[in-house]
């Protein structure tokens, strides 16, 4: 252990831990920020959002360092447990949760609001590491795919009952580790393509189109399912003579294709509510209601663009100080970084999350452990997924889905829960050298 | 596993595209587009406009003529307003109807979803007191400090002028101007609006989002102060100008009284006037379209400064300090009183310039204006007439007559004396002689005169052949006089044809048989001459010039009642009581009482 432990502060990869560091602090400037009003004094003024997040701060570091002290087989060895665990809480805050937005995510423990659905991924993604290195599995295999699917699932499910999409979403980000261990890249494609064709179908579906010589028009949707059928048959027809081999592709992508359109023209009419649906049409720009639904991020974007290249200065927003930008320590933190610091300070932000991306992935590409590195790809992932949508979000790239930024919102769960994913993969890291592979 | 390792490459290159896409949307959005700099400021920041109080009016011994009050524009920002406020509890408070509420909204929204533009103008500070209270229940609403003139006296409209909300127009030729804000239109306040309106300051506040104030924005780095407009120290006499006003009562007409020795003007009074208060706050439209549609007397138009009328006999004294000059006569030449050639009234026979001036004999003056119109220069008397005409009219010229006084009040007609070119143009080059135009011997004829050249004229007499243009501000601000009227103004005649002409003025007033024995006062020498000018439809208007004391005159008046008759009737005691008035500060009761009486606006449409 002695000498384990001495190697430890020399292994451990301190570029990471400056990034979070780094990261952490600037947060909390921009909370502080967000906040900041003239009347309060006290840094530690614990009605306010950078007051308490001093705390947050506070024991995050202590956890990390608990983290770090605890012997990395640990966390391979009580991967399930942990699974269980936190999957339990998501089940106890559906029957004891309080409800706060009209989700029910939140358990309040003495005083502390704790929310289960940030842990969860944690138990996810060191189950998912778990079960890919000790069962040897193999993603080719039918049983390796439909365990995954369960582990995922699970949290997924119960998240979804909650219901917290921007969690739910989150799990989203497992598409990548699956990747890295062995799915089919036609996976991600197909992904992409069904977000594309999601993206016609709503454009699609506001349009009618008068069928000549009759009365009657054809429902937009109803046109581009005829569209797919067409293109379908005439790929066949012009392959004629090797139809043989790809009538199978072609018949099945052209059937999930109409599916999907007329899959996404029922869930977002019939089981969307209006307020989703609205979120989703005026990212698209196919309605622009600054003042309605599409507020937040219109806010938002003046924010940003009004910040100019070098920014207003330390504590000189307006739009974020002065509430025009909401949950603007939050959620929309980001805001407080383009209007205070301008292009520089955003690009800087990102360039900082574009090497720590960076970096995790060459520390897991290391490990020799498969464990190690399914959890690396995990953590990347989950933080990168975060980072996309949020930072998307921000800048009128995403829909407002309210997720964190990684190390930047305020909150206590949020911070605790990338703090934890982030030194145990530190830990399992540092002690790379000491597992056999 | 080895063959997954470029999968690693290809999450990183994903998760490098994402990064790059960002930085390209964050530039486009921080750097290359500048709207959502204007849409932050328009939203947190409120420009408040610090209106700089206009110049204050001062009469010549320091008594107020105008000065601003505290008013409140009620302003608004649609986008802020709350859909839900109880609109008729609104306009309780504000007193406007729904109606009202509704259109100025739409119009405010049609402004600008965003930016705030003035809801009701010029709310008065007791009426905003209670509106101040309440507002904090409606968002979007917030008050303008402004300032609405007052004018102390009620007196001396015509020579204030008045303000009127700038046009688009104005907004594009001056940017010192915006809407909602106010310019001189007549009068004082129009020739000295660069100098009384001052510089507008700003202060910029930074607001949340709901609209409450957080404080001054940059540490009010960008604050400007208001330069207050300069006050205008005016040549009026507060008591005098009032006391005109209340002699020309039910009268058409005016009285303009000039301090001789520096073309000062003293008072200046048009009649029917009109309360400058009125044109000022809420309801100046509303007054305003009383004043001007459906008053036909037309109480805004400044008939001293813009009514052309014939000189009639007041002329004659023109005639003979010219005739004078040119040598065609002298002070002992007499004409017989040829009531043949032309009419003339009274006893007298065969005066000579004195009684010709004190009997107003038109006759004399046919003779007079004959010689200076025939010099025999040319033996054509067509020729001759023509020379004639021209030497006469650049005489009569150099009286501050047909000319423009360039005096600080906007709009003084010039008048008009004939020319050489205007007979040219009526009858023909050399088809014109004496004959032809020979009423304007008598004041008659062509010419055409404004009441404030009467009293310049008035002005040169007493200054024995010099005037300074007739002036109403002595002083602006700190500054002293301007040049301008610091420059005297000699006329043709020399100083020495003045006294035998003006022996004349004495006795029309003080000796039996002159025209203006109603002028007359017992301590001070007046010198004058009535006249009496002739209407084709309408009665006679009275009319009569004069300057006091006769020795080291102190005023010279002109004063014009329209349809009054003859000159010596009203206009000669009018301006007899003014030169009392400002001489003596005290007047004659039975001759103002008399005055008083006097109506000539109601004699047709009395009702009883």
């Amino acid at each position: 252990m002695q000498s384990q432990r001495g190697n430890f502060w020399q292994d451990a990869d301190w570029l990471i831990i400056l990034l979070y560091t780094v990261m952490v602090i600037m947060g909390w400037l921009n909370i502080y920020a967000a906040d900041f009003n003239e009347s309060a004094t006290s840094l530690f003024d614990f009605s306010q959002n950078y007051g308490k997040q001093i705390a947050w701060i506070g024991t995050a570091g202590i956890l990390a360092v608990v983290i770090l002290l605890v012997d990395s087989r640990f966390y391979d060895n009580f991967a399930y447990i942990f699974h269980g665990f936190f999957s339990l809480l998501l089940i106890a805050v559906l029957i004891v949760g309080s409800e706060i937005k009209g989700s029910q995510s939140w358990l309040v423990i003495g005083g502390i609001s704790i929310q289960p659905a940030e842990f969860a991924k944690y138990g996810t993604a060191l189950a998912l590491a778990h079960y890919f290195s000790a069962q040897n599995a193999d993603f080719k295999k039918l049983k390796t795919k439909l365990y995954s699917i369960v582990i995922i699932g699970i949290p997924v499910l119960l998240i979804m009952l909650q219901p917290d999409p921007g969690s739910t979403l989150v799990y989203a980000s497992f598409a990548l580790v699956l990747y890295r261990e062995g799915m089919s890249g036609n996976v991600l494609l197909l992904g992409v393509a069904a977000a594309l064709l999601f993206v016609i179908t709503l454009f699609m579906e506001l349009i009618e189109i008068p069928i000549p010589l009759t009365s009657t028009v054809l429902q937009g949707e109803y046109f581009l399912i005829l569209i797919i059928a067409g293109l379908a048959s005439a790929v066949l027809l012009l392959f004629k003579k090797r139809i043989k081999y790809i009538w199978k592709p072609i018949v099945t992508a052209a059937l999930f294709s109409m599916v999907l359109v007329a899959g996404v023209n029922f869930i977002f009419n019939e089981v969307f509510e209006d307020r989703h649906r609205n979120r989703v049409h005026g990212l698209l720009g196919i309605i622009s209601d600054p003042q309605g639904t599409g507020y937040n991020q219109h806010q938002s974007k003046i924010a940003i663009g009004s910040g100019g290249f070098t920014g207003k200065g330390y504590l000189q927003g307006t739009q974020t100080k002065f509430d025009f930008v909401p949950e603007q320590s939050t959620d929309f933190i980001f805001c407080t970084v383009g209007e205070e610091w301008g292009f520089l300070g955003t690009t800087l932000v990102i360039l900082l999350f574009m090497v720590l991306f960076w970096r995790l992935i060459y520390l897991a590409e290391r490990q020799r452990s498969r464990f190690a590195r399914v959890f690396g790809y995990a953590v990347v992932s989950i933080f990168f997924f975060h980072f996309l949508v949020n930072v998307g979000m921000t800048i009128g790239l995403a829909p407002v889905i309210g997720i964190p930024l990684p190390f930047f919102s305020y909150g206590g769960s949020s911070l605790w829960s990338f703090t934890i994913l982030l030194f145990t993969f530190i830990k399992l890291d540092a002690t790379r050298r000491n597992v056999l592979a | 596993m080895k063959a997954d390792d470029k999968r690693g490459i290809i999450i990183a290159a994903i998760i490098g595209f994402i990064g790059s896409l960002f930085i390209v949307k964050l530039f486009f959005l921080q750097v290359v587009d500048d709207s959502f700099k204007t849409s932050a400021d328009n939203q947190a920041l409120r420009y408040v406009t610090q209106y700089p109080a206009r110049g204050i009016f001062y009469d010549r011994t320091g008594k107020l003529l105008a000065y601003n009050e505290a008013a409140y524009d009620l302003m608004v920002t649609p986008g802020l307003v709350d859909t839900e406020i109880d609109t008729v509890a609104f306009c309780d408070l504000v007193g406007i109807s729904v109606e009202h509420f509704i259109a100025r909204m739409n119009k405010a929204r049609s402004y600008s979803k965003y930016r705030s533009s003035v809801f009701e103008k010029q709310i008065a500070a007791e009426d905003w007191g209670e509106i101040a209270q309440k507002l904090f229940k409606y968002p979007g609403f917030f008050g303008q400090k402004r300032a609405l003139r007052h004018y102390p006296a009620s007196s001396a409209a015509h020579v204030m002028g008045y303000l009127s909300e700038v046009s688009p127009v104005d907004i594009k030729n001056d940017s010192a101007y915006q809407k909602g804000d106010y310019i001189g239109v007549s009068g004082l306040e129009r020739s000295y609006e660069k100098v009384l309106r001052g510089e507008r300051g700003v202060k910029v506040l930074m607001v949340d989002v709901h609209n409450a104030v957080k404080g001054s924005y940059k540490n009010g780095e960008l604050d400007v102060m208001p330069t207050p407009g300069k006050n205008l120290y005016t040549t009026l006499d507060r008591d005098l100008q009032l006391y005109g006003e209340r002699l020309m009562k039910n009268k058409k007409g005016s009285i303009v009284a000039i301090e001789p020795e520096t073309g000062e003007v003293l008072a200046l009074v048009s009649s029917p006037a009109y309360n400058p208060n009125f044109l000022v706050g809420r309801n100046r439209t509303a007054n305003f379209i009383q004043l001007v549609r459906n008053d036909t007397l037309d109480p805004l138009f400044n008939r001293a400064t813009k009514a052309v009328y014939r000189p009639g006999s007041i002329f004659k004294v023109v005639q003979a300090l010219v005739a004078l000059d040119n040598e065609v006569i002298n002070a002992s030449t007499r004409f017989h009183c040829n009531r043949g050639i032309i009419a003339c009234h009274g006893s007298h026979t065969y005066d000579d310039l004195r009684g010709a001036i004190q009997h107003s004999c038109n006759p004399y003056f046919w003779n007079v204006y004959k010689k200076l119109i025939e010099m025999g220069e040319y033996s054509s008397k067509f020729k001759d007439s023509a020379h004639g005409l021209t030497v006469w009219n650049e005489y009569v010229k150099s009286f501050g007559l047909g000319v423009q006084l360039n005096s600080d009040l906007e709009g003084i007609k010039s008048g008009f004396v004939p020319d050489k070119s205007f007979y040219d143009k009526w009858y023909g080059e050399y088809r014109w002689a004496f004959s032809t135009i020979y009423s304007n011997s008598i004041g008659e004829g062509e010419l055409g005169v404004v009441p404030i050249q009467m009293a310049n004229f008035a002005a040169i007499l007493a200054n024995r052949g010099f005037y300074y243009t007739p002036h109403f501000v002595r002083a602006i601000g700190d500054g002293n006089k301007q040049e301008r009227f610091k420059k005297k103004h000699f006329t043709m005649v020399d100083s020495t044809y003045f006294e035998p002409v003006i022996d004349a003025l004495d006795a029309v007033v003080n000796e039996p048989g002159g025209t203006a024995r109603r002028a007359r006062l017992d301590s001070i020498t007046v010198c004058g001459k009535t006249g009496t000018v002739q209407n084709k439809n309408t009665p006679d208007h009275s009319a009569f010039i004069a300057f006091a004391p006769r020795e080291n005159p102190k005023i010279a008046v002109s004063v014009y009642v329209e349809e009054a008759g003859f000159g010596g009737t009203f206009a000669a005691p009018i301006a007899g009581l003014m030169i009392q008035k400002y001489l003596t500060g005290e007047t004659n009761a039975a001759k103002e009482k008399r005055i008083l009486e006097a109506d000539f606006i109601h004699l047709n449409t009395k009702e009883e």
